[in-house]
């Protein structure tokens, strides 16, 4: 990289690269279909190219690429789950983050910055110890603090909001955020670059089964044969496993954030409040990006509700009451798929050579890299269930073996 | 505020109402199998269009139905659930739970 800076800066071009090729006629079949290209569907499909050599890969995408809640989640990157399954899940997750932007060539404008929640009750504070201890069990950094550490870390929080003060706080290290988009993007580029096809505007409308096992995918524009393919769809997968025909016990539920004007920097760590249903952070842009829990009822639209972001807006003030005066610049919705014990559906479906990466609900982005690893060997190995995502299997509903992640943003509120 | 009509009290804030789960009728716990309970337990149809669900109206602790567009958010529909329990339901399982 050097090197090239001094090349360039003595050269009197620049050379134009490219980052996604035009885009081309679909093939009439693929060894691999990819549904969604946001950053889970390119990061396996880039996995794929690069550890196990298949790159005969399609990444459909009904939209554009990156657009659906890979740019609407609020890039949050942390492991301090609850349960074991799931932080040796994601403390992989946040390890891979840390290389991502030398592995693309491509600043993802990773930011560790750590993450503080905010404990008001001694029942949350005891979940904390718990927490705390299984984060660093898996070799993640997480402890607990007091108020005075609080203090310290964030001085413009309030420690005292109304009826609920602070009592403690989980101080997780390793938290961190960086630029979702960038990290679609990053994704893409290699991927693309290794010889995977990314066609955007390209919808699936159907899935041909035949004697149980997926052939081709019918799409908008024809329809291509698959040896498998891979669901990575957030927000709409229960329609997808619909038309193939599988149960789930998905619920979509719309989640509201909102971004204010650009501030001086004066907010270091992400914080977040369970009991007051708030996460708030600082982007590298100065703006304050709060986000909330899901809305109260299911529903399959990014509309805004006053009531949710009245009461978002309240309980964020709570926490830093000088942000009374900031003006709001935007405010959006994304779509979530909620599962019932708040963990992601993973694997396997009953239909053969149909792999599901699904029920992301509020802890999608933060998956992204160790989804991508995950799922490309799941595929690579003609459906050998790779150790580390054996807990998310769809089957745990019937057996009753779910994994109960009550550190889920959507959870602790 | 969006506005829901109960049944029982009339026209309120969508703030006075909790969303109770889709609604499906429930096989009989003893006869059953372990997959159809876990089915019902667990599984939803989960469709974009009109749904009928469970809502109550919170202070009253009023149960009743609703007839809702997931995609619009339009409240088609609210009755009382009479209207579909309109004969008793008897299961198995009170004969267990009286022994």
């Amino acid at each position: 990289m050097p090197f090239n800076l001094l090349k360039y800066g003595l050269s009197s071009e620049y050379p134009v690269e490219v980052d996604l090729p035009p885009p081309k006629e679909l093939k009439s079949s693929y060894d691999v279909v990819i549904i969604g290209a946001g950053g889970h569907g390119l990061a396996t499909a880039y996995y794929l190219a690069k550890y196990h050599g298949i790159s005969n890969i399609a990444v459909l995408e009904k939209s554009y690429l990156g657009g659906g809640n890979t740019a609407r989640n609020t890039a949050v990157i942390r492991s301090n789950y609850l349960t074991s399954e799931g932080v040796r899940f994601y403390a992989e997750s946040v390890k891979m983050f840390q290389a991502l932007s030398n592995e693309f060539d491509f600043n993802i404008m990773y930011s560790e910055r750590g993450q503080l929640t905010l404990a008001h009750t001694d029942a949350t504070v005891r979940s904390f110890r718990q927490r705390a201890e299984v984060n660093k069990h898996f070799g993640g950094r997480t402890e607990m603090i007091d108020r005075q550490q609080i203090r310290e870390l964030v001085p413009s929080l309030n420690l005292d909001p109304g009826h609920l003060p602070v009592l403690a706080g989980l101080w997780h290290i390793d938290g961190a955020t960086a630029r979702h988009d960038a990290v679609a993007w990053g994704y893409a580029k290699q991927a693309a670059k290794r010889g995977v096809e990314i066609h955007q505007l390209t919808e699936v409308q159907d899935l041909i089964i035949e004697n149980g096992a997926i052939t081709a995918v019918k799409t908008n524009r024809g329809t291509i044969r698959c040896g498998c393919a891979v669901q990575a769809i957030a927000g709409h997968s229960s329609l997808l496993m619909a038309k193939a025909g599988i149960r789930s016990p998905i619920q979509t539920f719309p989640l509201q954030a909102m971004v204010t004007q650009p501030f001086k920097p004066f907010l270091d760590p992400l914080v977040s409040s369970s009991a007051l249903h708030c996460y708030v952070q600082q982007t590298s842009r100065g703006e304050v990006v709060f986000g909330g829990g899901s809305d109260p009822y299911p529903l399959f639209n990014t509309r805004s509700t006053l009531d949710l972001k009245e009461s978002l807006l309240a309980h964020a003030i709570e926490m830093f009451p000088f942000l009374a005066n900031a003006k709001l610049m935007r405010q959006w919705a994304g779509i979530t798929d909620m599962t019932p014990d708040y963990s992601p559906i993973m694997g396997l479906s009953p239909v053969k050579n149909y792999y599901l990466d699904a029920g992301w609900g509020t802890w999608g982005f933060k998956a992204t890299p160790i989804c991508g690893k995950t799922m490309a060997e799941l595929v690579a190995s003609g459906g050998k269930v790779p150790e580390l995502i054996k807990p998310f299997g769809l089957e745990r509903f019937s057996t009753f073996q779910q994994v109960n992640e009550m550190g889920a943003t959507a959870a602790s509120h | 505020m969006k506005i829901m009509i109960c049944p029982l009290n009339g026209p309120r804030n969508i703030s006075e109402f909790t969303y109770g789960g889709e609604f499906k009728p429930m096989p009989d716990p003893v006869n059953c199998s372990d997959a159809e309970w876990a089915d019902y337990v667990f599984n939803t149809d989960n469709l974009a269009g009109v749904v009928r669900e469970w809502w109550m109206h919170t202070p009253s602790s009023y149960w009743f139905l609703v007839e809702r567009h997931t995609v619009t958010d339009e409240i088609q529909r609210t009755f009382d659930p009479r209207e579909v329990f309109n004969t008793r339901v008897d299961f198995n399982t009170a004969k267990e739970i009286a022994g």
